[in-house]
């Protein structure tokens, strides 16, 4: 019996480390060629870097804009975000605590707009937006948050309808006024949840490629995901340079995983269950 | 408690705003615009009737082509997505040493954007694909993404590879919420192995995989990112999925009614299938 289970554990434990090998691959290939010069990659591409040089990613740094797309990429995914926190909990907690038919009606839309695909509001969205001159990246901004707030309320909501009122009425009796109950009681109490909710966003906002591909396409506004594919597109023969570009764009990507790993788990599994 | 109506309504306005403006008005706007012949440069917009649910749904081969295409691939992406997701929350919730480790990379590429990823795998299959293909004479390597076939089955594997670790997370969730005097219950009654998973562990997942099966209907119906990416929707349009294939109609050739219109129909029927699946998973739902 003792001896199955080794041999059991075993088993269990090789087949583990083969599928990761092979979910990990990949990316090691890829960082691998991003090393070498395209003649070599030419000449075999298993093969390890005669030498390691950062030839390649210094160009590809300079040729794709990194440093300035990066900086598109963060301003505009930690704005949304926070704009995003902050008006689905404001949302949330009034539509949880006012207990009318307006809440539950508005409720209903709210959390059936997760079903309406992009495609469908894409068009006119770009049309209605070039109309009001938000065509820019103050204008992305606020189409993040119009369609990040949906599933960021629905969340809210699951969490502030277990969170007890009794400290908020307290609050109220007390003099405060719902700003003040609100920042100072409520939004404390919302800590956990926020940190999940920012999670969520920043994963779709920070890798998003075509709302920002219709909305703010022009040199010097670009984000990450835009520049890659531009670049992309200019230099799909030379793998050297776009093996390096691509690694390059999966810093940040593995940087905040290992940094919010935990937060991330709990966003998949309450982002999941709506 | 006595508040204000005035209070919920400036509370609720900064989100209700954002989401009218973005959501609500180009939903209604498209679903009109879907009745004109708009052509996306100027605002000139002739009302044509049902003229452009008309044409996709008898005069289109592509979107007919691009409708299979979607249709076949989301079923089979939801099968590899699930099965291999699940198979992978088993293996790490056995106590195997490294278990959390195995975790972190099997989710990794969740976290990596559809382009990224697109392009990625497009270096594996065109480059590496080939070259071992050509070092070891294995044919079966060889021209990746130049057809059809190799372009379906390598956005399989894009899409299978990049959230086959998301299911995992959520399966495992579930998995650790099953209390354990079920388990050993099951193991006195002489229930191991495919027996223990078929009449035990199957049912008590069932929350789970309505999660798990809504969650890859969608991604893979709605995919767009990496078949750009990827194949392009190429060669010959061969590959073109129902997303992809509208952006092409609006801004490839100008047709922004035509365009609308199928998205109405790509929401009628990403609904229809969710509100389905949903209803179908959640009766065979039971309680631990």
């Amino acid at each position: 019996m003792k001896r199955k289970d080794h041999i059991q554990k075993g088993v269990l434990t090789i087949t583990g480390i083969v599928l990761a090998i092979l979910f990990v691959s990949p990316v090691l290939l890829l960082v691998n060629s991003s090393f070498k010069t395209l003649q070599e990659i030419y000449i075999n591409i298993l093969a390890l870097p005669e030498k390691f040089s950062f030839n390649n990613y210094i160009q590809a740094f300079e040729q794709m804009d990194f440093l300035p797309s990066l900086v598109n990429s963060l301003v505009i995914t930690i704005l949304s975000t926070l704009l995003i926190l902050l008006v689905s909990a404001m949302a949330a907690w009034v539509l949880v605590r006012y207990k009318m038919r307006s809440s539950k009606i508005l409720f209903l839309v709210f959390s059936s707009a997760l079903l309406i695909p992009f495609q469908c509001v894409m068009l006119p969205l770009v049309d209605v937006m070039s109309k009001l001159h938000l065509m820019n990246r103050p204008g992305l901004v606020f189409m993040y948050v119009g369609f990040g707030c949906s599933m960021s309320i629905v969340l809210f909501h699951g969490f502030i309808k277990n969170v007890p009122a009794e400290l908020e009425e307290a609050a109220t009796i007390d003099g405060c006024n719902m700003f003040q109950t609100f920042f100072l009681i409520v939004v404390p109490l919302l800590k956990g949840i926020m940190a999940t909710v920012a999670v969520i966003n920043v994963m779709w906002i920070w890798n998003d490629f075509l709302l920002p591909s219709l909305v703010i396409n022009k040199n010097g506004m670009q984000t990450l995901p835009l520049r890659t594919y531009l670049f992309f597109g200019q230099y799909s023969k030379k793998w050297d340079l776009a093996t390096a570009a691509l690694a390059l764009c999966m810093i940040p990507i593995i940087i905040f995983y290992l940094s919010c790993q935990k937060h991330i788990v709990k966003g998949i599994t309450a982002g999941a269950g709506k | 408690m006595n508040r204000s109506k005035k209070g919920f309504w400036i509370f609720i306005f900064p989100a209700l705003f954002a989401f009218t403006v973005v959501q609500v008005i180009p939903t209604l706007m498209g679903i009109g615009y879907s009745f004109t012949d708009w052509n996306g440069i100027g605002s000139e917009k002739k009302f044509v009737g049902l003229q452009n649910y008309i044409t996709t749904l008898t005069d289109d081969p592509l979107f007919r082509q691009a409708f299979i295409f979607t249709f076949l691939f989301s079923i089979c992406a939801v099968i590899t997505i699930n099965v291999i997701g699940f198979g992978l929350a088993l293996l790490v919730t056995q106590k195997i040493k490294g278990a959390n480790l195995l975790r972190g990379i099997f989710f990794m590429p969740n976290l990596i954007g559809g382009i990224l990823l697109g392009f990625t795998w497009q270096f594996i299959f065109v480059q590496v694909f080939e070259a071992v293909g050509d070092t070891f004479n294995i044919t079966w390597l060889q021209g990746w993404l130049t057809d059809q076939k190799t372009g379906f089955i390598g956005l399989l594997i894009v899409v299978t590879w990049q959230l086959s670790g998301y299911m995992m997370m959520i399966y495992i969730a579930q998995i650790q919420n099953i209390p354990d005097s079920v388990l050993e219950a099951a193991q006195i009654d002489g229930a191991t192995g495919w027996k223990k998973l078929k009449s035990i562990i199957f049912p008590l997942m069932m929350p789970a995989f309505t999660i798990g099966l809504f969650l890859s209907i969608s991604n893979s119906f709605k995919l767009f990112d990496q078949n750009l990416s990827l194949t392009g929707g190429g060669p010959v349009n061969s590959t073109q999925m129902l997303a992809l294939n509208i952006y092409n109609t609006a801004f490839g050739e100008n047709r922004f009614g035509l365009a609308q219109s199928k998205a109405v129909i790509f929401m009628i029927v990403v609904m229809a299938i969710s509100i389905i699946q949903l209803t179908v998973t959640k009766k065979r739902e039971v309680e631990a």
